[in-house]
């Protein structure tokens, strides 16, 4: 499916491709950061000291958030191409999805 | 071809990243020290499964994405595009596959 402008569904065409590009730049770091477990309990808990930072706290949000806008888009794709949804309404409830599922995650980790 | 496996993990990764959420959630709750995440996960067969699978999806569907969009913004194409996808396909799978071992080992 090639983004057009002209097209319906452009801007979630768009934030598609884009939370996409994210994810695959984060997940090379985020096994490398995972695999520091290799080295003990120690090894990891330095790394996750860096995750109470403020700047990777709002990366890490912009992941988190990254992660539910492409879940909930290319369950948008995956319908319109499968399932014969309408692709207007269907971008509409991604967009409602991503928005409740990134803020319920938020949420969660800084209440919990 | 890849049509088909790019459309096939995204189901697979649809489920997984969805209860990859969850399982945050479950960590997040039970405390984030690096004891407490690798006391839940270590010797978890099921939980290694689960994550190797993710892992082998994410080195199938992300690199297939890639191409798709460099070839949609850019001009580049043919064997070296395809060569530096197959790359990174690798390095996720390497890369996945030796952080599920760290977690679950």
């Amino acid at each position: 499916m090639r983004a057009s402008h002209k097209q319906r569904g452009f801007v979630a065409a768009m934030l598609h491709r884009l939370s996409g590009i994210a994810l695959a730049v984060f997940l090379p770091l985020h096994f490398l950061a995972l695999a520091t477990a290799l080295n003990g309990a120690n090894a990891l808990d330095s790394f996750l000291a860096l995750t109470r930072e403020p700047l990777v706290q709002a990366l890490e949000w912009c992941i988190v958030v990254a992660l539910a806008l492409h879940l909930t888009l290319g369950l948008r794709v995956l319908a319109v191409e499968f399932f014969d949804f309408r692709e207007k309404t269907l971008a509409a409830l991604s967009a409602c999805a991503a928005a409740v599922v990134a803020i319920g995650l938020v949420l969660a980790l800084n209440l919990s | 071809m890849l049509f088909v496996a790019q459309r096939t993990t995204a189901f697979i990764l649809a489920v997984a990243v969805a209860a990859h959420l969850a399982t945050i959630l479950f960590a997040v709750r039970g405390g984030l020290t690096a004891a407490q995440i690798l006391a839940r996960t270590h010797g978890n067969v099921a939980f290694a499964l689960f994550y190797a699978i993710f892992v082998l999806a994410v080195a199938v569907h992300a690199p297939i994405g890639l191409r798709n969009i460099v070839r949609e913004w850019t001009a580049w194409r043919g064997r070296s595009l395809d060569f530096a996808l197959i790359l990174f396909s690798a390095l996720l799978l390497v890369l996945g596959l030796r952080a599920v071992v760290a977690v679950c080992s």
